[in-house]
């Protein structure tokens, strides 16, 4: 069970570069024990938003609080309570993986053994090679090992399986499941849909530098217009343009032989009502649950449209 | 069981032990090339010109300099450009550790192994050449502690304006080639033209030549040498740290 005890607190918290605004008004709480995620497209203010909860950053203006520790002022207490991963950030070229567990584990009171940690994130056979010579995943495993060693409240995770192949992807999401089980606090930073809704108790979908949307997977997939997927065949031509028109359907299109309709929850059954007027007899009928990637889509997609639809190209292409 | 700032040291002097470029220059280098000149007959006679002094003796003081001169304007930068592109500073603001730390245990790795080089010097140009050892060892150990003072905040400063490894190469270069003419690796300062002796002398590794040798001879030091030296090292420091970026 989790306690309700915030684990970390930002409260209308504001930053810009020069005239970019890059995260404005953005509130939340982070219950202890959560996994949370921070979801959203590059440029979107997530990054600025977990470096503003780790002290790297100051905010302009609001407040962000981590287990009841200021990170703006009190960095040296926030360090012991936080551990994070950051994206990109690298290690000496020429020191061992065993070399940099040691040395992190001597950094903090009551470091977590790290020969445990290293062979759960399959680094126990590579302890003695240098962080120049492994591979992109084992180098982001290792970071990810020691955003852990200190045995953090609060785990800091930005991009946690980017570059990882789908078995050490699995692998990473294992440890966050762990960690969640040891009541370990978790702020997810990702672009990964699946992985979200995999891993997180609560997700933020973050947009243009607000908050767009913040609940469960499940409730943000069942508020959006395309919470089902409804599939079939049809032996004769389909009037899709009146299906289109029912009031529950979001979207309609013809895909290799079949009929794909996306709706609320309850578009399955007036599509089959639909059909049943216009004569035909769906066949191979399936409705599946919808997933994250159309509910993104769907919240996400309004304020692209209008705002600044030329310069987020690239980031909903990436997403796909 | 160790402290944080132990173990970083530890973890520092274990990196720097895996360049072998820089222990070359740093450390064998300086004893390599006093050797060398060494086998030169007339550097080791005495030198009225240069008041009785050999040139091989006052080259023991120049290849002492050389060894702090390749660790500031070259290795310590080097070091710590890296860290900084390779965000491995950003990494560690996130620990309790910080940051300055690991610049603090790299500038006390660094002023290690440039005093060991300099006590291979002296000893290679005492059982080699039978250099004399300094007759004021005190003013000796002050003015070293001055001018490797002084070569830190030089690689401090070189660390701190240099926004990458290509601009701080050039720097390096710059940097080690005047401070090497001013040390008097190419013509020792005790043998330039007066002229030129003292417009080097103004300069921190001019004036550690100087005062190094006044120690060798069993003199005080000028105030002025030290005084040059203080004055460019908290110039530098002070440069070094309004520049110094963490990221």
């Amino acid at each position: 069970m989790h306690t309700t005890t915030a684990a970390v607190e930002v409260t209308a918290l504001h930053k810009r570069y020069g005239e970019k605004v890059a995260v404005q008004d953005v509130s939340f709480t982070v219950r202890q024990g959560e996994v949370f995620g921070i979801l959203g497209p590059n440029g979107a203010g997530k990054t600025t938003t977990v470096e503003a909860i780790a002290g790297l950053r100051r905010g302009d203006a609001g407040r962000v609080r981590v287990h009841g520790i200021d990170p703006w002022t009190d960095r040296a207490a926030l360090t012991k309570v936080l551990g994070i991963q950051l994206q990109e950030a690298q290690l000496p070229e020429k020191i061992t993986v065993s070399e940099a567990f040691e040395l992190w584990s001597a950094l903090y009171d009551d470091p977590v053994p790290w020969p445990g940690l290293a062979d759960n994130l399959g680094l126990g056979e590579h302890v003695d090679r240098r962080f120049g010579k492994l591979s992109g995943g084992q180098q982001q495993r290792l970071s990810i090992g020691l955003a852990l060693v200190g045995n953090p409240r609060v785990a800091v995770l930005d991009e946690l399986s980017t570059g990882l192949d789908p078995r050490a992807r699995r692998e990473v999401w294992q440890i966050v499941r762990d960690l969640r089980t040891r009541g370990v606090t978790v702020l997810l930073v990702t672009h990964a849909m699946d992985e979200a809704q995999e891993l997180c108790d609560r997700i933020a979908i973050v947009q243009h530098g607000r908050i767009a949307a913040l609940d469960t997977p499940d409730a943000l997939i069942r508020a959006t217009s395309s919470a089902t997927v409804t599939t079939f065949r049809a032996e004769v031509a389909v009037d899709l343009q009146a299906l289109r028109e029912l009031a529950t359907v979001s979207e309609v299109r013809s895909e290799v032989g079949r009929i794909v309709v996306q709706g609320t929850e309850d578009a399955a059954v007036q599509v089959i009502d639909e059909l049943h007027r216009q004569g035909v007899r769906p066949r191979d009928l399936r409705v599946v649950e919808g997933n994250l990637d159309t509910a993104y889509l769907d919240l996400t997609a309004t304020a692209t449209a209008t705002a600044a639809a030329a310069e987020s190209t690239d980031d909903v292409e990436e997403i796909r | 069981m160790s402290s944080p700032t132990t173990a970083i040291i530890r973890n520092e002097a274990r990196l720097f032990s895996r360049e072998p470029v820089a222990v070359f220059w740093m450390l064998a280098f300086p004893s390599i090339l006093l050797a060398g000149l060494g086998l030169i007959p007339s550097f080791r006679e005495p030198d009225p010109n240069l008041g009785g002094q050999s040139v091989i003796e006052l080259y023991v003081q120049v290849v002492v300099l050389l060894s702090m001169i390749f660790s500031g304007a070259q290795a310590m930068p080097e070091f710590l450009i890296s860290y900084r592109q390779r965000k491995v500073l950003r990494r560690l603001r996130t620990t309790p550790l910080g940051p300055s730390r690991v610049i603090l245990a790299q500038v006390v790795v660094h002023a290690a192994v440039v005093s060991l080089a300099a006590l291979l010097c002296l000893l290679v140009g005492r059982v080699a050449f039978g250099t004399p050892l300094p007759e004021a060892p005190v003013g000796y150990a002050l003015v070293y502690l001055l001018a490797l003072a002084s070569m830190m905040a030089v690689g401090a400063v070189i660390s701190a304006v240099a926004p990458n490894a290509t601009v701080a190469n050039v720097l390096s270069m710059a940097v080690m080639f005047s401070f090497m003419f001013t040390a008097g690796v190419y013509l020792p300062v005790q043998a330039m033209p007066d002229a030129l002796q003292t417009i080097v002398s103004f300069f921190p590794m001019g004036a550690a030549a100087e005062a190094l040798n006044q120690a060798v001879l069993g003199e005080v030091p000028d105030l002025i040498h030290l005084g040059v030296m203080a004055a460019w090292t908290a110039a530098l420091s002070l440069i070094a740290v309004r520049a110094f970026r963490w990221e």
